[in-house]
Order: C-alpha cells, then sequence, then structure tokens
C-alpha cells in the first residue's frame, strides 16, 4: 500500500519547494503572482492569525500557533527531532496555481484533503470546455485565498451569493486544487463520448483486478477529479462544494473523500507522519525539490509525451485508493507481529536491525512479507511513485467498526511501470494484506499545470 | 412540508410580521409619539400624505383611519415588495408604522376595506441611490402567478372534497386513490400556500414535525393511517373533514399574498428544495410512497414560475434561459422514466426506485435547482 524508498531529499524550505513545483519552466508566469487573480497579501505575515489556526488540530496546530507566536515551533512540537519552523512558515500563504506542473503533486503536503470524483453528465463538448473554463478561473482565484465569483457578500440581497462564503476571511492556507481525466472521459460504454477517444494515452490503462480488492463501484472511478489540499480543511471543503456547484448540470459527484493526517511527507525535513496503525510510513518518499527523480518518475517529459499524448507532457498519472484498515484486530496484534509486518520499530520508526528512522533499510534483515521489504524500490526494480496520501475516517460503520484506513494517492509517470507492478506484489505477498482491504479505486491522467491566463485545465486535450 | 420556516415567496400579513412591527412602534412611541413623522390620513376613498419626500433612513408613518372601515397601510419598494405594512387599523384609530427606508422611490398604500390594491401614492426617500422603476413585464408576470396560484387553490379543493369523502366513508382503497392526486395544487404552489404559517403545520405536518403538544393532523396522518395502518378511525374521518376546512381557508386567503418577481423566483427555487430535501429521499411519503406526484407537482410548478418570468430573464441573462430550459426539458424526461400507467396516481411507487435512479433524479435536481438559483438577480438587474 505505500512505497518506501532509500533516498533522502535535502533540506530546503517550504518556501522554495511552493515555488519549485510551478516555476520550473522558465518565464511561464508559474510563480508571477502579479497575474494570478489573488494578490500576495494573504500570506502569513499579512494578517492576524485567525482564532482556527491558533486552536488547531493536534500536531499541526501546535505548528501553525508556533508560527503565529514568531517561529518557535522547533520548542513547541512533540516528538523526539526537533524540525525546521521553515517546514510550516508558509501554512497560512498562498502556492502559485500557474506552471508547467500542476500545484499539489510536488508542492509541500499539506495537512487536508477533500478529493472528489465527477461524473460528467453533460454530452455536449462545448458544455464541457466552457465548464473546465470556468473551474480553472475559480481555482486559480481560491487558491489565492480570493472569494469565486462575485465573492459571499455584497451582491443582490435577493439572489444567492457566487461563493458559498465558509472561507470567508480564511488564508490561503496553501490550498491546491489539482485536475485529474479519467479514461470513462475518453470513452464510456465503447462510445467515444467527446471526441477524445484516440487520444487516451496509452499509460491510462484501466487498473487490473488486483487479488484481495473488494472495490465498490460507488467509491471508485470517475471521469474528472479534483484533488483539493490545504491546512485547513473548511478551506478545502470549500473548494470542492464550490467546484461542484459551479459544475451542476454538467458533472454531478459520484464520490469524494476527506482526509487529515497525511500519511506521507513530498518534505524529508518535515515529521514523518503516522498512519492509523501508528507507524512512521512514506519515510523516503519522493521529495518535492529532487527534481532529477520527479523526471525520471513523476512527470510524462516533453520527448515521450508525442502524438496523441502530447497533451501530458508535464503532466503526470494518478492512482486514488481507498484502503480500508481493520483498526481492531491490528490493535489486537502484539507489538512484535505489527513491527514484523511493517519491517519497522513502532517507536522510532528504524528499519529492522537500524537504529534511526532515516537509515539505510537492510531489506534481507526484514520478513520476506514485510511490508517496507516488498514496497523497497530495490525490490520492484528501482519504481518510485509519489505518494500524497491521507488518513481516513468515516465514522463508524454498523458493526461498529471504525471505518478508518488510508486514502492513497499516487502519482507516477506511467501507470503500468508505477503503481501496478508495486501492487502486484504488495497484494500477493504483503503481510499487511490481513489488516487491510482495498475498497475503492481510481485512475487519472492528470495534465500539465495552466500556463498563463487564458489556459485552462485540459486545454491542450481538447484543442 | 415545511412548517416553521417563512417563505420568502410572500410577505403575507401574517401574525408574526404584525407583531414585529407593533414592537417596533411601542419603542418609537418613547421617544415622542408621532413627531417628525409622515402623517398618513386614510379615509375610505383616498390616502393623504404630509410629504411625499422624506430623507432615507429611521422613518416613521403616523396613520389616522378618518374613514368608516377598517383600513390598513403598506409601503411598498418597487416590485410590490413590502417594506413595512400595518393591519387593522379601525375607523377613527390611529396607527405608528417605522421601518429603515433606503433611498429610492416607493408606494404608500392604504386598503380601506383591507384588500385590494389599495389607494396608492408614489413617494420618494431622499439621499444616494434610487429603486429602478419595475419592467411592467414583471408585474405582468406576478399578475399572472397570483392568478395561478388562486386556481390551483379552487382546483385542489374538489380533488381534496373526493379524498376527505372516501376517508369518511371508511374506503381504504378509494382513499388510496385519491390521495396523491388532491395534494397537486398544493405541492405545485406550495412555497406561497406554505407561507401561511398557521396553515401548513395542520395540513401537510409529517409525523416527525408535529411538536410537542401539536396534535398530529392533515394529508400525512390521513396517509399513515391509510398505507400503514390500513384501516380508518373514527378520528381519521373528523381529520378529513378538517382538512376540508384548513384548505378552504388556505383557498381563501391565497388571493391576499404579496408576491414579488424576485419572491416568485426564489418560489421557483424552493419548490427544487423541496424535492431535494423531501421527495428525492423518500421521506415527504414515507408510507404511500407517491413522492414522484409530488415531485412533478413541484417541478410544474417551479417551471410555471420560470416561464412567466421569461419575456425578461431571457432578456436579461439568455444564456440562464436557455439552460433552464434545456434543464426543466431533462427533469421531465428523468420523471418519465418512472411513469406507471398501472398506478392510480401515473408514477412507480418511490420504494421500487432504486439507488442508482434516485442518484440520477438527485443529479438533475442539482442541475436545475443550481440555475434556478440566479433567476431572481436575473428579474431584479435590470439591463
Amino acid at each position: 500500500m505505500t512505497q518506501d524508498e532509500g533516498t533522502t531529499g535535502d533540506g530546503t524550505t517550504a518556501e522554495s519547494r511552493a515555488t519549485t513545483e510551478g516555476g520550473t519552466a522558465a518565464g511561464d508566469g508559474a510563480a508571477t503572482r502579479t497575474d494570478a487573480p489573488g494578490t500576495a497579501t494573504q500570506t502569513a505575515g499579512g494578517r492576524a492569525p485567525s482564532r482556527r489556526s491558533l486552536l488547531g488540530w493536534g500536531g499541526a496546530g501546535l505548528a501553525l500557533g508556533a508560527v503565529a507566536a514568531g517561529g518557535t515551533a522547533a520548542a513547541l512540537r512533540t516528538g523526539g527531532d526537533a524540525q525546521p519552523a521553515g517546514a510550516d512558515a508558509t501554512s497560512r500563504s498562498a502556492i502559485p496555481f500557474r506552471g508547467r506542473h500542476q500545484a499539489g503533486i510536488a508542492s509541500a503536503v499539506q495537512d487536508r484533503l477533500h478529493f472528489a470524483s465527477f461524473d460528467v453528465t453533460t454530452d455536449d463538448r462545448d458544455e464541457l470546455i466552457a465548464l473546465l473554463k470556468e473551474w480553472t478561473k475559480a481555482a486559480a482565484r481560491m487558491t489565492a485565498g480570493d472569494p469565486v465569483g462575485d465573492g459571499a457578500v455584497g451582491a443582490l440581497a435577493e439572489a444567492p451569493p457566487d461563493d458559498t462564503g465558509e472561507a470567508l476571511g480564511l488564508p490561503p492556507s496553501r490550498l491546491t486544487l489539482t485536475f485529474g481525466i479519467g479514461p470513462t472521459l475518453f470513452e464510456k460504454d465503447g462510445k467515444d463520448r467527446f471526441g477524445i477517444k484516440a487520444r487516451r494515452p496509452d499509460a491510462l490503462i484501466d487498473l487490473p483486478q488486483f487479488p484481495g480488492d473488494n472495490l465498490d463501484k460507488a467509491r471508485s472511478d470517475g471521469d474528472l477529479c479534483v484533488q483539493a489540499c490545504a491546512d485547513d480543511p473548511q478551506v478545502a471543503v470549500h473548494a470542492i462544494r464550490n467546484l461542484a456547484r459551479i459544475g451542476f448540470g454538467k458533472v454531478a459527484i459520484r464520490w469524494s473523500q476527506l482526509g487529515f493526517g497525511k500519511t506521507s511527507s513530498t518534505t524529508p525535513d518535515a515529521q514523518t507522519p503516522r498512519n492509523m496503525f501508528g507507524f512512521k510510513d512514506g519515510t523516503h518518499n519522493l521529495a518535492g525539490t529532487d527534481t532529477a527523480a520527479l523526471d525520471k518518475h513523476v512527470w510524462v517529459a516533453d520527448g515521450e509525451a508525442k502524438g496523441k499524448e502530447s497533451w501530458m507532457a508535464g503532466g503526470s498519472y494518478l492512482v486514488a485508493r481507498r484502503i480500508r484498515m481493520h483498526i481492531e484486530t491490528w490493535d489486537r496484534t502484539s507489538r512484535k507481529e505489527q513491527e514484523d509486518i511493517f519491517g519497522r520499530d513502532k517507536g522510532e520508526g528504524a528499519p529492522v536491525g537500524r537504529k534511526h528512522e532515516r537509515d539505510t533499510p537492510h531489506l534481507k534483515s526484514m520478513l520476506p512479507t514485510a511490508h517496507v521489504r516488498l514496497a523497497h524500490p530495490d525490490s520492484n526494480g528501482g519504481i518510485r511513485i509519489l505518494r500524497r496520501g491521507y488518513s481516513f475516517t468515516d465514522g463508524t460503520d454498523g458493526l461498529g467498526r471504525l471505518d478508518a484506513g488510508l486514502f492513497f494517492l499516487a502519482y507516477q509517470r506511467d501507470v503500468r511501470h508505477g503503481f501496478v507492478p508495486l501492487q502486484q506484489r504488495l497484494a500477493a505477498n504483503d503481510a499487511l494484506n490481513e489488516y487491510i482491504q482495498h475498497v475503492g479505486s481510481a485512475v487519472f491522467a492528470v495534465p500539465p499545470g495552466v500556463r498563463n491566463a487564458d489556459d485552462w485545465w485540459g486545454r491542450e486535450l481538447f484543442a | 412540508m415545511r412548517a416553521h420556516r417563512s417563505s420568502v415567496v410572500v410577505a403575507l400579513a401574517a401574525a408574526t410580521a404584525v407583531t414585529a412591527v407593533a414592537g417596533c412602534a411601542a419603542k418609537n412611541d418613547g421617544k415622542g409619539g408621532g413627531k417628525g413623522a409622515v402623517e398618513v390620513t386614510a379615509t375610505d376613498s383616498s390616502c393623504e400624505l404630509s410629504t411625499k419626500e422624506f430623507p432615507a433612513g429611521h422613518v416613521r408613518f403616523a396613520v389616522q383611519n378618518k374613514g368608516s372601515k377598517v383600513t390598513e397601510v403598506y409601503v411598498y419598494a418597487p416590485g410590490d415588495r413590502i417594506v413595512t405594512e400595518r393591519e387593522n387599523i379601525g375607523p377613527g384609530t390611529s396607527a405608528e408604522i417605522t421601518a429603515e427606508i433606503k433611498a429610492g422611490a416607493y408606494e404608500v398604500a392604504c386598503k380601506p376595506g383591507m384588500k385590494g390594491h389599495g389607494i396608492r401614492q408614489k413617494v420618494t426617500a431622499g439621499g444616494k441611490g434610487t429603486n429602478a422603476k419595475r419592467d411592467p413585464k414583471l408585474d405582468a408576470a406576478v399578475a399572472a402567478y397570483r392568478t395561478y396560484v388562486q386556481e390551483q387553490a379552487d382546483q385542489t379543493l374538489p380533488a381534496a372534497q373526493k379524498f376527505a369523502d372516501a376517508v369518511k366513508s371508511g374506503d381504504v382503497e378509494a382513499a388510496k386513490k385519491a390521495y396523491a392526486h388532491s395534494r397537486v395544487g398544493w405541492e405545485r404552489t406550495e412555497p406561497v400556500a406554505e407561507s401561511f404559517g398557521d396553515i401548513d403545520p395542520k395540513v401537510d405536518v409529517r409525523a416527525d414535525g408535529v411538536e410537542k403538544g401539536q396534535k398530529w393532523t392533515g394529508w400525512h396522518k390521513l396517509e399513515k393511517s391509510l398505507w400503514e395502518e390500513k384501516k380508518i378511525s373514527g378520528d381519521d374521518k373528523k381529520l378529513a373533514g378538517q382538512l376540508i376546512t384548513d384548505l378552504k381557508d388556505w383557498q381563501k386567503r391565497v388571493a391576499k399574498a404579496e408576491i414579488t418577481p424576485t419572491s416568485m423566483a426564489n418560489g421557483a427555487k424552493e419548490l427544487l428544495d423541496e424535492v431535494a430535501t423531501g421527495k428525492v429521499t423518500g421521506e415527504e411519503e414515507r408510507y404511500s410512497h407517491t413522492d414522484l406526484v409530488d415531485f412533478q407537482g413541484n417541478v410544474e410548478g417551479a417551471e410555471k414560475a420560470y416561464e412567466l418570468l421569461k419575456p425578461v430573464v431571457g432578456k436579461n441573462d439568455p444564456a440562464l434561459a436557455k439552460e433552464l430550459d434545456k434543464q426543466f426539458k431533462t427533469i421531465r424526461t428523468l420523471l418519465d422514466d418512472h411513469r406507471d400507467s398501472k398506478s392510480a396516481d401515473g408514477f412507480a411507487s418511490y420504494d421500487t426506485v432504486g439507488k442508482d435512479d434516485r442518484k440520477k433524479l438527485s443529479d438533475g435536481v442539482n442541475a436545475l435547482a443550481e440555475p434556478l438559483s440566479k433567476l431572481a438577480a436575473a428579474v431584479a438587474t435590470t439591463k
């Protein structure tokens, strides 16, 4: 369910990471705030912290509060190794929306997620294009911390406001909105719905059935997706809610997932988060600053995106899996067994036989079925994927069991050489399988970033 | 059914409004009675004002009824929106009305005998900003909608009578057959019907809406008896009679409803809200499962309001009109998929409509209701 790689990135600040993703293409205005609809005034320094950010939630709240109190984050952090405050210093600010790549992939992982999958309900290509343009416009505004349209207040009293208003007064909270296209937009029931069937990339496969999958159709697939990540759940929910509203009549929400407690980090200097099993996982995720590794494993290269696939240059492929965890049985499992299953110790997170979390794992010391061993690039011909998953809990199921788990999000250059072989190995052998079940699944082509004010999500596909 | 939320469709001379105005006036009395107020002298045939221009802000109207009939005084903003009103000003008595009035053009109306259009005077509140004059097309739309609302009430009575008669005669099957049809007129004009805060809880309340100490009466109580208990009690027979009494009250009062273009537009949207919250979930008709009949009634009522406003909407926002035409057509098609010629009311029982189809209906409602929510802005904006 996750991948554990052997390399670490360096420790640059979140600020430089935020611009790295958007700014790699020279001169396309990615990091140029001035052509964004929002202004840079809504950054951390420009406003008094709101009560919300001071109250916070758990560790994230501590960090936010510490920033507000003047950057003494390290002193306030719990846990052994103090982290530089820089990791959270920009948590109230805006991440540039435009760039060669979409934000929300390699940019520093935020604390919260609202992921939505949509069915396109219109058959009209022009209508779909008009919606994508409108969505892009709204997304640019919301990521900058601005309300949609004429805003939440101030327009006609007799009419509902353009913006739903629950993010009014909140900072941008590093909101990113990442847009993807599912296989069914190209072809559904043998029908070329929007005249783009021929442009479906080979890498956008229908995922095979993996052993142990128990997929719920109502929580799987979709024609389009939007991943909203932010440090404030209200900001993430607001974004999806407004996009859904703009889309009514053209698209309908198929399913959505809220997530919290990021389960991996693209910023190696940040603390490794724990998953719902209490384990540090995703220690060696791809770093957002490691452009060479990102080019190799995540971004679709210009040279590779030729002909019908040219629209995907600079894009990526996303696999989303709702992985239910059998929390109660896990909690009745001995610590020894838990640690053997992961191949790490529970307290420090160190690989078997090692002392520190970031020590290079010695795979042969682990059980052949250990999660880390099976997921490691060395066991998979060097395959790496970029993980952006979140924990979820949707209350309890009808049997009183915690409906919780991991909402796994992974970006890669080609699903056929990324998630599929990895998951085949894990599904067949992972000792963790006794405690987890994949219950939802979707795959999306994530086009490159929106380049300028005239560009929109998916433009090159419909060109 | 939405017993305790007052509708924006009709700012009727309801008990709550009167109380609010009275409270305001009482407070004002302490500050020196009628001094500085706009004096309104009402007779049976005239409505004289001491001034037709006054500064915007907190305005007081000191009304004297010198006529022989009980009168009422209204202050209307353009579009006949009631800014404030006071009923039941008896002959020879005075009353005071207060309101926060923004700059612009208004009409003050005295209504001797408390009915009709009233004797109207144009007035102006000074200061910045003005209220645009209303498009005569909108006045025509309001008038036509008022007629429609009255027709629906008039047509409901015989249908409801048939239902009530079946209940009274103890004929469960006949009552079941007449049930859904008896509700159609109510459902088509629900936001207006519901605005009568005292009638709605008597005729259309569901089991979960009954408050402590309130007796459960009306359609849904009888629905439960017919489908759930499968028998008609003596009390039910009495309730059938009461339903008719309450509906007659509604039929009589609906003529007094004040309707504006924007409230018509918002009412259309509210009808879809009714579908979204009660019908699509199957909560409204939980025993009879005749939700799709109500669904269609709500959609028809919304479409009527839209059709009447369309001459203006088509001019102000042609794209919205196009979208609404399309979405109304789509929802009718969706409903057509569930027609059942064998059923007494023409639709499939909602408990036979599966989860996927309910999702489709729900998506269709969202697709229509969202642009419909923009209708008010389209009729309020003059282009």
